[in-house]
């Protein structure tokens, strides 16, 4: 299993750069910002000047300025979310897939009925009730994701876990930790990893759509979300304001998408078992 | 092989099955019931004084308390509860001080409408286009298709639909009104201008993921060994796209559409407030800035219990449609190890249609 | 022979067929043959050898990838290959029929069987009248051995059984009243009884109905009974061309003389001879014979120029500079075994019941003594496999007792001692599914020395090496992953999985099953050479010829339960049982006497 057979896949190639460069954007962003994101300077909805290569937004504030800094909050979060659901998820649906039938079915039902609340009501519901910490949004987005990769995880755990190879090793008598890390995981990875890439992208659309609805990171702090939320009145007079954030929300979740396609069309192509 | 011919009970064989997952889904609905309460009214440590604000004065907090029941213990505030809402009063409205069952009413009929107009674009437009795309499989329509769709699947929701407010708020696009704000007094089938471009919007993001799963299933179906053994009987290729193939590849659609429907009510609930649509959506959104509690737990109940509903019927027509499991005295769930019974020679192809496969 | 009336009878001929895949390299090419009405010829070859090809080159058909580039096709009098559009596809089923391997992929899961009959009479006769259509479907049925009354006709394949699937494809192909059938290994998912009958029906329809066919197959000696000519394919050329006496009694190439000296035959035991080498892949055959790398009278002159196909008896064609001439008796024997007389059996089983969603074994009991090998026999669904999984510790719902030397053997592997478990080794059915696909042949075969044996490093590398040996592998097939593969070689590392873990106990389910006969036949001797250097086994199988040729003892299983059990000449020769009676009865056989 080198690396090659992935990295000479173009999509996978192109996702993964355009993810990356999205990524270092916004986590860089912010020292490269020429000016404080928060400083109202210029005139509202200002012109592209020398000053300012983006212009100005509703407040006043540099447009680039708070472009480069206004990345973070989306991205560490669709990150963080994406990533605690996998984890939560890939462990509960490998427990439910490999262990007795009633854990099994009472695993598989939760993550049912889980799946009966659509995401974004849930995550609203939560925050409407709770309030609108950030590490409280990322904890609900990740919760409304992990019952699919619950039934992923644990899908992909039984097609794996039926193959004779896992038999041989249980016959041979290897512990349990061991037969689940060397022979059950790594050939789950790769449906699991571009399930991650979705995640990615729901996830930025999702937290995106939350800030624009006014329920994510409050203002005057600098999100692209909240950013198009703010300047929609004033699109005809500055475009740019609304669809630089935009643009950079759909470039991130292209790529992360892109990414996640091609890792699925290596894995069919080297004839790994789909779930 | 027991002979099925004979048949000593009248009732259909899924009918047993049916039974079993209704209930299922009974008990599915009622622990929802209890998720909502107790995101609403047990996780905060004070819903009374979320809902009026940390300023508010003590006799305003306690008077709220008494008016909702929050000073019951809490079993007997969920038994109240649920049984007012079983027997359909949802509560009064705190921002409105009406019934919550009526203002749902109106507002639920407008999604509702939304979501069919939706689907009445969508399912043909998928299948039209996923079965167009599968029998021209690597050519170049099929190419350009499938860029296309991943380009739009990549595509956030609500970016799409602010993309076509913006348009139609330009000067000289005054055609379609990019605000739906409808007239109460007027019923909606007169003015069905408003709901056209909400529809679109929504439909750009839900038409990727079941035109590739519609493609993905019919490639598959194309593929199959009975539809090679057909083409050599020598019958023509038509019927074996419309009576072979079409049927056994449309199957696994219909949970593509229920899947398609639970994210279209979350999307529908931001298409709403971006075009200012008067549905569930833009009620869920007002009730939760103002923090009305009643509002907010009617209408995500009446939303999952209606996502339920659609899992519920998505099953059935599953298993009615397909002769393996319609015939089945007993439907069973998949065996852990199956000892599969057919050839293990012939290399098992997938069975189920990934997108990623067959791009 | 009037050579006159046989033209006129002529239904199929085929001239110099060449068949490619993409970048010119050939899967078929130079052949030519010619069938008469109402003769049913065989097509025999190994996997590779082009034989599914030719078979759907003859619908004017090639898989994905493959052309049919030149050649003429003619049947009875239309060339095949000159057709379009609407004159194919009424050539397609209504000239010549198909038959496809597996029925139950070949049928479609979602239409009735009587809608799928009345489609494929309709869309070849469309002018038909609905009373005739109903009589033409009747009638039909009538003929391959199935009810034709409405019941039947309303139901979907899934609710029959495979044998009558295999009918159903049989009446699909019938039905139409072609001139020419073309059979796909159709009998090899069924069972041996099951095949007989199948078999039996096909000739009683050929003969009465003066269909001719060409009947695909990689196992003569299913054929024996059924065919009047036989057809050898290696490497995309045909090889031999003889009438049925002719080829199994004097075979002239060699190639058709170790086929059948490898095939597993019931009536003789006699070690099978494996053919040293593999057939070339497309593309990849050598110049000259194909077949010269792997002879063993190959001259110079064989690997310059490819032979021809030239008579070399009456209507006895074969394709070789050297030609036997000898003839081939294969004789029925009866070798005999010394037991080795152990005071204590190695594996004892006692009182065995197990059971899944329902009981598949009933109270099975049965002793191997050390060095001896032992088969369980059994169609499917006797049990066979929950046996040989239950004794290797696989089993669930397992109640009665597990002895192995003496001492009592749990049920579940991970609860035994690890002398037992590295002591009883399994090696699966399925090569395909037995190997971790993220490892390389060489992490898989390390890490039960490491688990067992605590060997690692350079020591591990060695024993490695010497195990791939002993299965006959080169040792520089552990820097590949499993898919990478064929078959033949996975179900070898899969034996080697199980000897590098030193097992006195073998356990085998199955393991040639689908492999060629030839693999097969490599297989099974090395088998007998470990069983020759101490190794007892057990050995899973549903092919008596397999018995004959590796078996001790023989136990025969029967939905569960123990029917009979013995010496392997007592049971094959003087069976008791009734039932061991008709399988034996169905088996194959390519013995003269």
């Amino acid at each position: 299993m080198t690396d090659s057979r992935w990295m000479a896949e173009p999509q996978v190639r192109r996702g993964a750069v355009i993810t990356l460069l999205v990524a270092l954007l916004a986590l860089l962003g912010p020292w490269l910002a020429p000016h404080a994101p928060t400083a109202m300077l210029g005139p509202v909805y200002g012109p592209p000047s020398a000053d300012a290569p983006l212009g100005h937004d509703f407040l006043g504030h540099d447009l680039l300025s708070r472009l480069l800094s206004g990345g973070l909050s989306v991205l560490w979060m669709s990150l963080a979310a994406a990533t605690l659901a996998l984890l939560a998820g890939a462990s509960l649906g490998l427990l439910a897939g490999l262990s007795r039938r009633r854990l099994d079915q009472a695993i598989s039902w939760a993550a049912d009925v889980s799946l009966a609340f659509p995401d974004l009501i849930l995550v609203l519901l939560i925050v409407s009730m709770l309030g609108r910490a950030p590490w409280l949004i990322v904890l609900t987005v990740a919760v409304a994701f992990t019952p699919g990769v619950v039934r992923l995880a644990r899908g992909s755990a039984v097609a794996v876990a039926g193959q004779e190879y896992v038999e041989a090793a249980q016959m041979m008598g290897y512990p349990r930790w061991r037969i689940l890390f060397k022979e059950i995981l790594p050939n789950i990875l790769t449906p699991l990893l571009v399930h991650f890439g979705n995640m990615l992208t729901w996830a930025v659309g999702m937290l995106s759509g939350l800030s624009f609805l006014g329920y994510g990171v409050a203002p005057p702090a600098a999100d692209w979300g909240l950013m198009i939320n703010e300047n929609q009145a004033g699109l005809l007079v500055q475009p740019w304001a609304v669809l630089a954030p935009a643009l950079l929300i759909g470039v991130f979740a292209y790529g992360t998408n892109i990414l996640a396609e091609g890792i699925g069309r290596v894995s069919a192509r080297i004839g790994e078992i789909q779930p | 092989m027991p002979d099925h011919a004979q048949r000593s009970l009248r009732t259909p064989a899924w009918l047993a099955w049916f039974v079993g997952r209704l209930g299922y889904g009974l008990l599915t609905a009622w622990v929802i019931s209890l998720v909502v309460f107790i995101a609403t009214q047990a996780l905060p440590s004070d819903p009374a004084r979320v809902i009026l604000g940390p300023d508010a004065p003590l006799e305003s907090i306690l008077s709220l308390q008494r008016q909702l029941g929050l000073d019951q213990p809490i079993l007997v505030q969920y038994l109240r509860w649920l049984g007012a809402a079983l027997s359909g009063d949802l509560g009064t409205s705190l921002d409105s001080q009406l019934p919550v069952a009526q203002l749902l009413f109106g507002r639920l009929g407008h999604t509702l409408a939304l979501l069919a107009g939706v689907l009445a674009l969508v399912v043909p437009l998928a299948l039209l286009l996923g079965v167009s795309l599968a029998l021209r499989r690597d050519r170049r329509l099929d190419r350009w298709g499938l860029s296309a769709l991943i380009l739009l699947k990549a595509t956030p929701g609500f970016l799409l639909a602010i993309g076509l407010v913006l348009l139609f708020s330009m000067p000289g696009m005054g055609w379609l009104p990019a605000v739906s704000i409808l007239d109460p007094q007027q019923p909606l089938w007169r003015q069905l201008q408003f709901l056209v471009l909400p529809v679109i919007a929504l439909s750009l993001s839900a038409l990727p993921y079941l035109t590739r799963m519609v493609r993905a299933s019919m490639i598959e179906a194309l593929e199959s060994d009975y539809v090679v053994a057909a083409r050599l009987r020598g019958i023509p290729e038509r019927r074996i796209v419309w009576r072979h193939t079409l049927p056994n590849a449309l199957t696994p659609a219909i949970q593509g559409v229920a899947l398609t429907l639970r994210t279209l009510v979350g999307g529908a609930l931001l298409a709403e407030v971006i075009f200012s649509y008067p549905g569930i959506g833009t009620a869920l959104n007002a009730a939760i800035q103002m923090r009305d509690l009643p509002m907010i737990q009617g209408v995500v109940l009446v939303i999952t219990l209606a996502v339920v509903l659609i899992n519920l019927l998505a099953d059935l027509l599953t298993v009615l449609l397909t002769p393996r499991l319609r015939t089945a005295r007993r439907v069973r769930m998949i065996l852990r190890n199956r000892r599969g019974i057919r050839p293990w020679w012939r290399r098992t192809r997938s069975t189920s249609a990934q997108e990623a496969q067959h791009d | 022979m009037n050579a006159g009336l046989k033209m006129s009878r002529e239904v199929l001929r085929v001239r110099d067929l060449r068949v490619e895949l993409a970048g010119e390299v050939d899967v078929l090419a130079n052949v030519s043959f010619s069938l008469a009405a109402g003769e049913i010829v065989a097509l025999v070859g190994e996997s590779g050898s082009g034989k599914t090809t030719l078979a759907t080159a003859l619908l004017r058909h090639a898989r994905q990838g493959a052309r049919i580039v030149a050649g003429h096709i003619e049947v009875a009098g239309q060339a095949l290959l000159e057709l379009q559009g609407e004159a194919l596809r009424l050539a397609r089923g209504g000239l010549v029929g198909y038959v496809a391997q597996d029925p139950a992929t070949a049928l479609n899961p979602a239409l009735r069987i009587g809608t799928l009959l009345r489609e494929t009479l309709l869309a070849h006769e469309p002018a038909l009248g609905h009373g005739t259509v109903d009589r033409r479907i009747g009638e039909t049925l009538v003929d391959v051995g199935l009810p034709d009354d409405q019941a039947f006709l309303r139901r979907f394949p899934h609710q029959l059984s495979g044998g009558q699937q295999q009918r159903v494809m049989l009446a699909l192909a019938f039905v139409l009243r072609p001139r020419l059938i073309v059979l796909d290994e159709p009998t090899t998912a069924l069972d041996v009884t099951t095949q007989a009958h199948v078999l039996a029906t096909l000739k009683r329809l050929c003969r009465s109905q003066d269909v001719a066919a060409l009947y695909v197959t990689h196992d003569l000696a299913v054929v024996r009974d059924l065919v009047d000519r036989v057809m050898v394919m290696y490497a995309g050329r045909l090889v031999e061309v003889a009438g049925r006496d002719a080829l199994f009694g004097a075979p002239a190439h060699p190639y058709t003389r170790a086929l059948l000296a490898a095939i597993p035959d019931i009536a003789r035991r006699q070690p099978l001879q494996a053919i040293a080498g593999h057939a070339p892949a497309p593309g990849q055959r050598p110049q000259g014979c194909a077949f010269a790398p792997r002879c063993a009278r190959r001259r110079a002159e064989c690997a310059m120029i490819e032979p021809p196909l030239v008579g070399h008896a009456s209507d006895h064609h074969v394709a070789c500079l050297a030609p036997l001439r000898e003839s081939m008796t294969l004789h029925a024997t009866a070798a005999t075994f010394v037991a080795t007389h152990e005071a204590t059996p190695l594996l004892e089983v006692r009182g065995l019941d197990v059971a899944y969603d329902r009981q598949v074994l009933f109270d099975v009991s049965l002793a191997v003594r050390q060095g001896e090998c032992l088969a369980l026999v059994g169609e499917s669904g006797s049990g066979k496999t929950s046996l040989a999984r239950a004794i290797a510790g696989l089993g669930e719902n397992v109640e009665g007792q597990l002895r192995y030397a003496g001492e009592p053997l749990a049920f579940a592997a991970r609860q035994r001692d690890v002398r037992q478990r590295h002591q009883i080794q399994y090696v699966f059915q399925n090569p395909y599914r037995a190997l971790n696909p993220r490892q390389t042949v060489g992490q898989i075969l390390s890490a039960p020395l490491a688990h067992f044996f605590g060997i690692r490093g350079a020591q591990a590398q060695h024993r490695v090496e010497a195990v791939l040996e002993r299965v006959s592998l080169p040792a520089s097939i552990a820097q590949l992953y499993p898919n990478s593969l064929s078959g033949g070689e996975r179900q070898r590392v899969a034996i080697a999985r199980a000897l590098i873990c030193q097992p006195k106990l073998l356990v085998c389910d199955e393991i040639t099953s689908a492999l060629d006969v030839s693999v097969q036949a490599s297989i099974l001797a090395l088998l007998r050479k470990l069983q020759a250097e101490g190794l007892t086994l057990l050995f899973v199988t549903h092919d008596l010829g397999v018995v004959r040729a590796i078996a001790d003892r023989v136990l025969v299983l029967r939905q569960g339960r123990v029917v009979e059990q013995g010496s392997a000449d007592q049971v094959l020769g003087q069976p008791v049982a009734a039932y061991t009676r008709t399988l034996i009865e169905h088996s194959p056989s390519l013995a003269t006497d």
